[in-house]
């Protein structure tokens, strides 16, 4: 008994005085000029062109800066969560310039991972695409430079459509009804592949009827996927989801890959992809066979608002390098750089200039370069959108719509509901 | 020697194990425990932000999730199916191991060994290639090409049962084959002599002799399917469609680890932990009121 209480007072005594750990503040203070600076970006299945690349702008760098080395880490996409994690909990782990994927960004900024830019006296900077600008911005302060872009669009089947005698749909209302259509004169073929988690896809049917995920006002977000135009969107995508277009069975489990999966399978007249699709498909059964047209808009000749997808390159926090650190970024992200990005890995830049130089030498461009100018969207900008993504907060909504175990109105209601939670907390 | 002497002598043998679980069990526990009373997410980690001490706030959010009852339900009823047919399965082959010729015994043994020995990730994977909807081998045996298994709640559930009970009751059956080989012939062979039929045997003789080993078995059962991650994670692609396929240990890794939101996540850490205690403090207990002491 005697021995029970004193663990008992222990307990509680340790309780009270300890904390979990956690580590310091991650400012360094100092700004060297000489040494080595510590580069991580991601890897990719073909990671050579790249990898070129940037050796190309290593050498440069290093025959303008005298006693400087470039080291360049390649880190698993897929492990990029906890990699980003222990280089904040350890600044001394950590690199000084990073690439890192822009609905990483605020959650990474919040975490204290990385400093803010300022890009005013970068002449180039004033021809990145705005929108796309504001991808690496958080509260108006500019923490990254944008390295590239991806956006998606309608991917659909030459060779069904004209043997249908079909046109690619010019309305969003248009996809639902043209999916239709060829479901039922060709039972074996997959309207559309839309997919129950494939947020990318449903976002823009909520953009283009004028709703949003969430609304800011100053700083502080509330949900607005239950507002009457975003649930009008939300209908919109799940009727694609329905047995005479895509049936739930085999759709509403489907993500971004496993909805272009089906239409490089060739069982699918259309699915809405990426320009960094383009590869796969060409390599697959439907090469050679299909076209692609920007997501259209409600109304006919508009074209649906998408989501603006890529990667950033910015400084980390706990540099002791930051002058220089800074200029690496602005020489990696620079026109120079992109454009041999873009003819090493096919990235779509993210200079205005730049993406109408490529678009004219590429025709297969000219439909996601045409998004890209007709304005892109985001999501919110605030360290709970990433716990919202993890807690799959959107799929989970469409796919109770799909299955049928709630109606659009509960479902976008109890969305709201829990990323209000998210956002309060 | 005194009594106290030998105490003392006593605890200083035990004292090295004692640091050691100390070191292993109780250091985790108390840092999880301590965890769960705080707001710890990444920025508190990595120092971003300050430490809120939130007393019980996230046992409050938690338990008054109505999602958290419903996976806690289901995990339940999950496990139950899991821990049920296992012990069936294994007590099953276990019994017809004692009574087949040698060469199908080790056939028997080397395939239970086999699926035992596959890690889970890799068994789960195998079992979606043949229960595949368009290609698996198992609609095509059965002709129902396009069907998905993992679909609807039911048979999704049932897929990934089928398969924690593939892979854990090698163990049953083997140690279940260990303790009935371990009856003395003496006891079987009296009961022989007095007239008792097979049925008879089995149930008041082999029975009574095996309950300590089925009371590990169940136990360690329960325990396992209780905290199933990998099944669940893979076969349902992270907990089904629209989450309907969550289990608690799945349920804490979206919620919260993935999530960043240690704190809570330890909180679910705690509740399963003095969730499994309870289990099988109650189940101890039980057999210790119908007079058998493990």
């Amino acid at each position: 008994m005697r021995l029970k209480t004193l663990a008992a007072v222990l307990g509680v005594g340790a309780v009270v005085a300890c904390a979990p750990v956690q580590s310091g503040p991650t400012n360094s203070g100092t700004d060297e000029q000489t040494g080595q600076l510590r580069v991580w970006l991601f890897d990719e299945v073909n990671r050579a062109p790249k990898e070129a690349v940037v050796k190309e702008a290593i050498s440069e760098f290093q025959g303008k800066h005298s006693g400087v080395t470039v080291d360049v880490q390649y880190i698993q996409v897929s492990s990029r969560a906890e990699r980003f994690k222990a280089a904040f909990s350890d600044p001394k782990s950590a690199p000084d310039v990073a690439e890192f994927g822009n609905t990483d960004l605020a959650g990474y900024v919040s975490a204290g991972g990385f400093s803010e830019l300022d890009l005013g006296k970068w002449d180039e900077s004033k021809d990145l695409v705005p929108t796309i600008l504001d991808t690496a911005k958080v509260d108006g302060k500019t923490y990254g430079v944008p390295w590239f872009v991806g956006v998606r669009a309608l991917y659909y089947r030459t060779d069904v459509f004209t043997e249908l005698g079909l046109q690619p749909p010019t309305t969003l209302d248009e996809i639902a009804t043209t999916a239709r259509e060829i479901r039922q004169k060709k039972p074996e073929l997959i309207g559309i592949s839309a997919g129950g988690k494939y947020l990318f896809a449903a976002l823009p049917f909520i953009w283009a009827n004028g709703g949003d995920i969430a609304k800011s006002d100053g700083g502080k977000f509330s949900a607005t996927i239950d507002s009457a135009e975003a649930k009008a969107g939300v209908a919109k995508y799940t009727e694609l989801i329905k047995d005479d277009i895509c049936p739930p069975a085999t759709c509403a489990g489907n993500g971004g890959d496993a909805s272009v999966e089906a239409f490089r399978a060739g069982k699918a007249a259309m699915t809405i992809g990426g320009d960094f699709n383009r590869k796969s498909v060409d390599a697959s059964s439907a090469a050679g066979k299909y076209g692609v047209v920007p997501l259209p808009g409600k109304d006919k000749g508009s074209v649906a608002p998408a989501f603006a997808g890529g990667n950033l390159l910015g400084v980390m926090k706990g540099t002791q390098r930051k002058t220089l650190a800074t200029e690496f970024t602005q020489l990696l992200a620079s026109k120079k750089y992109q454009q041999k990005m873009y003819t090493a890995m096919g990235n779509l830049p993210t200079f205005s200039d730049v993406q109408k130089q490529v678009a004219d030498s590429d025709k297969f461009l000219e439909p996601f370069t045409k998004t890209l100018q007709s304005g892109t969207k985001f999501v919110p900008v605030t360290p709970a959108w990433a716990k919202i993504e993890a807690q799959a907060v959107v799929p989970t909504m469409l796919q109770e719509i799909v299955t049928g175990a709630k109606n659009v109105d509960t479902a976008t209601a109890d969305a709201a509901k829990t990323m209000n939670a998210a956002f309060t907390s | 020697m005194t009594a106290k002497g030998q105490g003392r002598t006593a605890f200083a043998y035990l004292a090295p194990a004692l640091l050691v679980l100390g070191g292993l069990l109780a250091y985790p526990i108390y840092q999880l425990v301590l965890i769960s009373l705080f707001d710890y997410g990444q920025e508190q980690v990595s120092g971003g932000a300050p430490l809120e001490f939130l007393g019980l706030g996230n046992y409050q959010k938690l338990l008054g999730d109505q999602q958290f009852w419903t996976v806690l339900g289901q995990t339940v009823g999950f496990a139950a199916v899991c821990v049920v047919g296992t012990l069936l399965v294994g007590a099953f082959l276990a019994i017809l191991a004692t009574r087949v010729r040698t060469w199908v015994r080790m056939t028997l043994f080397l395939a239970a060994l086999g699926a035992w020995s596959t890690p889970a990730v890799a068994g789960s994977t195998i079992w979606l290639f043949l229960f595949d909807a368009n290609f698996g081998f198992v609609n095509e045996v059965l002709g129902i090409q396009g069907f998905s298994w993992t679909f609807d709640k039911w048979t999704a559930f049932g897929l990934v049962a089928a398969q924690v009970i593939w892979c854990s009751f090698p163990f049953v059956m083997v140690t279940l084959y260990a303790g009935i080989k371990a009856i003395p012939g003496e006891v079987l062979e009296a009961a022989a002599l007095d007239g008792a039929s097979a049925f008879r045997t089995a149930w008041s003789v082999i029975l009574p002799l095996l309950r300590p080993i089925i009371l590990v078995v169940t136990i360690q059962s329960i325990i396992w399917d209780f905290k199933v991650f990998t099944q669940i994670y893979v076969m349902t692609n992270g907990g089904g469609i629209a989450g309907r396929n969550l289990v608690l240990n799945v349920y804490a890794y979206q919620q919260a680890f993935a999530a960043s939101e240690y704190g809570l996540g330890a909180a679910i850490g705690v509740v399963m932990t003095v969730l499994l205690l309870g289990i099988t403090m109650f189940y101890l207990r039980a057999l210790k009121r119908s007079g058998e002491v493990l």
